[in-house]
């Protein structure tokens, strides 16, 4: 017998709303017994049943669903080990692997003991299923008879179940501390597997980076060399192209939004550069590889110039298009932050518009520029599409806009997206460059927030 | 001062708004040129180059003892050389191997899969019977009848010889092939031969993806803006909370993927290019965005709503969840939206967990392999042939479409339920 997941949850749920009416019509017996007023409404009682015996079981749940698999891989995983003292780690992940698809039907075998072992880890999966099932709708119906049978008139449910419900809340806004411990642990973990392979101050300030690792151990290849500095600069010469492109044109749109635009032209700018905003990067990817990229090359092919079919430029440019409504939107509020009591006093001096914009607006206005564009720089640093699509994977050291370069997201990506197993070299080296980048773009963003939070509370 | 430095004041406050509008229109201009660049690649795609062929079945072949269609059968037969046999009927002069080779290249080489799989979904009576059935032409037929492959170059050069070029041409005057509506392109999943691609299996497995996304997004982020905003106590914990938040929105989307790669999959075991896990990674990366629009939403609602609730009597909890969330709601839709519309046109932190494999099946479950519309794009325009591209700018337009449709609802919820207090 099995018990998928569906219907366990939904029992669980029928169970839990079951006990909802169940305390409910209990509490108004109970309290009609002892001829008391129950301190809460019956609703509350049965709320509390409800969290009661829902919560925890969902949570048992979750964890068998989550724990249970990897739980019987591993015991197979010694199984297969014990039977086979000799093979290495890799070659019994592989049996097991073939043990898990031939038990799923997806493949097909004539090998005795591996049908054997199939069979038993189909009977260890439906086991698994079956007490899974089993354990959470026992625990539901357990604690929603105990706490059912213990609610009294004279106890406050209200409270009790605001109580737990505030903890609910808690837990679901500390998660975005969990997710960014997460993120540092990941990636310094897998970067530290990394740097046991690869000399640490080598990564960071060699000037090689050729990621092409022997397959074979007789193979005549180069040992892969992972300086990162000329993926650095590559990253860095194409967020400064993008720079060049978004910083002039995004302050002058949210300078002329915020202080000439008539209400009229705001109200069909705004939107329509949102809709800029809105496009996906993937779109800007194929703009910049099929449209970009040609048209580059042309003006340069006509200048007598050669440049690169994955130059540097044209990443660069479709990246600041896409930057551009970011800058101006953060800008516009930013400029649109600052006090009107500062623009008529200068008015009043009889300064024209223009000097109060550039004396007395935009200094007012400067941390949440800086803020801005900083914001900007590390959205550019991290772009990931653009580049994997128009610019190069090639890392070269060079400062030549026309030149092809690579990103540390385009290597990212190149390492990570081939078949390569999980503790190879080349893809511990992309968690290496995933931590680089993380703490680079951190680092941007705590000084952009912090830079902007300073000149709120100057206003404010 | 004198009147010429007022004139150049002036012309100063000329010059900035000058530069103002400039660089409004070149923001505009590009987005006109990117849009137009795109469609003018997309819109033929909307048409695929099909063939007429009649082909006499014997259904008595593909009939089981008890008279029903039977799969094994309809398998094993060589529907290829039926389709071929029927093409060599068409140009009676072909009659060299090297010839047919050449002249088969001209129609898909789905073409046998595609007869059997008409044949299967028409209704069939029994004993032989004569079917006319338009098939796909190859790709590069078709993009030649588009006129989208320049003949001019020479012929060693093209993907299309000129003996091709004559045969196509030939169908096309005798009405046997022409260009149709390209019903394939919007009922099936990915395929090596462009002619056979489609977006259906892509927008199926955005579709989960996204399910799984606001499922585990909204909630969450809903309640976090509550307890940061209600009952949150000042103080270093709520502080780290605010600060990770708004760090977390600004991590680029990549990072986020790692994190999917070594932790759902690697520590958790989750099934690769799954919509379960792109769903879980997606939902991590968009709830910072609807933590803080939910928090805006929320602060927006006046205090006095809350003050008179608990001045009645109410706990906090049921000033916040009856009074306050209700008239909030609109504002956290809109930020819902906002959050799902960038998520569904993430490519980068699917690509880490593997949602860009090859699939030709449309995804059914949460846990069967699935690519998303974007992911779908990036491999298009990575492919060789000349059709996926504009394979690719067709789905781009249906994405963006669709993304600014729900941009622009948001906008018009936003207008609908602004109230001024």
């Amino acid at each position: 017998m099995t018990l998928p997941i569906s219907f366990v949850f939904f029992v669980l749920l029928g169970l839990s709303v079951y006990f909802y009416y169940h305390a409910k019509s209990s509490i108004v017996r109970k309290a009609a017994f002892l001829g008391k007023r129950s301190k809460a409404l019956p609703s509350h009682y049965g709320q509390q049943s409800f969290l009661w015996a829902f919560i925890p079981s969902f949570l048992i749940l979750l964890v068998l669903t989550i724990g249970g698999p990897n739980y019987i891989d591993q015991i197979f995983y010694n199984k297969i080990q014990e039977l086979n003292p000799t093979f290495n780690e890799s070659f019994v992940s592989l049996i097991l692997a073939k043990v898990i698809n031939v038990s799923n039907g997806k493949i097909s075998t004539d090998e005795e003991t591996i049908i054997i072992l199939a069979k038993d880890y189909k009977i260890a999966f439906e086991q698994l299923h079956f007490y899974r099932g089993l354990v959470v709708i026992l625990c539901a119906a357990l604690l929603g008879m105990i706490i059912s049978y213990r609610q009294k008139p004279g106890s406050n449910a209200r409270e009790q179940v605001e109580k737990f419900i505030v903890n609910i809340f808690f837990a679901s806004a500390v998660i975005a501390i969990f997710t960014t411990v997460a993120i540092i642990l990941s990636l310094f973990f897998e970067a530290l597997r990394f740097f046991n392979l690869y000399n640490f101050f080598d990564f960071i300030f060699g000037l090689h980076w050729a990621p092409n690792v022997a397959i074979r151990t007789d193979q005549v290849a180069a040992e892969g060399s992972f300086g990162m500095i000329p993926v650095l600069l590559g990253t860095l010469l194409i967020s400064f192209i993008a720079m060049c492109v978004a910083i002039p044109i995004g302050l002058f749109s949210a300078i002329y939004l915020a202080e000439f635009a008539t209400p009229k032209i705001r109200d069909f700018v705004k939107p329509t550069l949102e809709i800029l905003a809105g496009i996906p990067t993937v779109v800007y990817g194929y703009f910049a590889a099929l449209t970009a990229a040609p048209f580059f090359r042309d003006i340069g092919f006509s200048l007598g110039l050669d440049v690169s079919s994955e130059s540097a430029i044209a990443a660069g440019a479709v990246m600041g298009i896409m930057i551009i409504p970011f800058i101006s939107s953060l800008s516009d509020d930013v400029i649109r932050a600052v006090p009107q009591s500062l623009r008529d006093g200068s008015m009043g001096l009889g300064a024209t518009k223009a000097e109060t914009i550039y004396i007395v607006i935009l200094p007012a206005a400067i941390p949440g520029l800086v803020g801005a564009v900083l914001l900007a720089v590390s959205r550019a640093i991290g772009e990931t599409m653009i580049v994997v699509m128009a610019a190069g994977l090639s890392a070269n050291l060079t400062v030549n806009p026309l030149d092809s370069v690579t990103t540390v997201t385009v290597q990212i990506v190149s390492l990570l997206t081939g078949d390569t197993e999980f503790d190879d070299i080349k893809t511990l080296s992309a968690f290496g460059l995933g931590l680089a980048l993380f703490f680079f773009t951190l680092l941007l963003n705590i000084f952009a927030l912090s830079i902007s939070r300073r000149l709120a509370e100057r206003y404010d | 001062m004198t009147k010429t430095s007022i004139k150049s004041r002036r012309a100063r406050e000329t010059r900035l708004k000058a530069y103002g509008i400039a660089s409004i229109s070149f923001a505009l201009i590009m987005l006109a040129t990117l849009l137009i660049s795109i469609g003018l690649n997309g819109y033929s795609a909307l048409q695929q180059a099909y063939f007429k062929v009649e082909v006499s079945i014997d259904v008595e072949k593909f009939i089981d003892e008890s008279g029903a269609l039977n799969n094994k059968k309809m398998n094993l037969f060589n529907w290829d050389s039926l389709v071929q046999s029927a093409l060599i009927e068409m140009f009676p002069a072909v009659k060299d191997r090297d010839e047919k080779k050449e002249l088969f290249a001209i129609i898909s080489a789905n073409s046998g899969y595609d007869l059997k799989e008409t044949v299967k979904s028409n209704p069939l009576r029994n004993g032989s019977q004569n079917l006319a059935v338009w098939l796909h032409l190859s790709d590069d037929a078709d993009q030649y009848l588009k006129g989208r492959l320049s003949i001019e170059i020479p012929e060693e050069d093209r993907r299309i010889s000129d003996k091709q070029i004559a045969w196509v041409d030939s169908l096309v005057e005798r009405d046997i092939a022409k260009l149709k509506f390209n019903k394939t392109f919007f009922t099936s999943a990915d395929s090596r031969e462009p002619e056979s691609a489609g977006i259906l299996g892509s927008v199926i497995g955005s579709a989960l993806t996204l399910f799984v996304t606001i499922i585990f997004a909204l909630p969450l982020a809903v309640m976090a803006a509550i307890y940061l905003e209600y009952f949150a106590k000042p103080g270093r914990i709520t502080d780290f909370i605010e600060v990770n938040v708004n760090n977390l929105a600004a991590v680029p989307s990549i990072v986020f993927g790692l994190l999917g790669l070594s932790v759902f999959l690697s520590t958790f075991g989750l099934p690769r290019s799954a919509p379960l896990v792109g769903g879980l990674v997606l939902g991590l990366m968009t709830l910072p965005t609807i933590i803080i629009a939910s928090r805006a939403s929320i602060r927006s609602i006046p205090p006095s709503i809350r003050e008179a609730a608990l001045g009645l009597g109410a706990s906090k909890m049921q000033a916040a969840l009856h009074h306050v969330l209700p008239l909030a709601a609109p504002g956290i839709l809109t930020g819902t939206i906002i959050g799902m519309a960038q998520a569904l046109g993430e490519t980068a932190p699917l690509l880490m967990i593997g949602m860009v494999a090859f699939i030709i099946d449309i995804p059914t479950t949460f846990t069967s392999s699935a690519t998303a519309m974007p992911v779908q794009i990036y491999m298009w325009s990575d492919s060789a042939e000349r059709a996926f591209y504009e394979r690719s700018s067709l789905a781009i337009l249906f994405l963006v479409a669709f993304l600014i449709s729900m941009n622009l609802l948001a906008v018009v919820l936003r207008k609908k339920f602004e109230k001024k207090w």
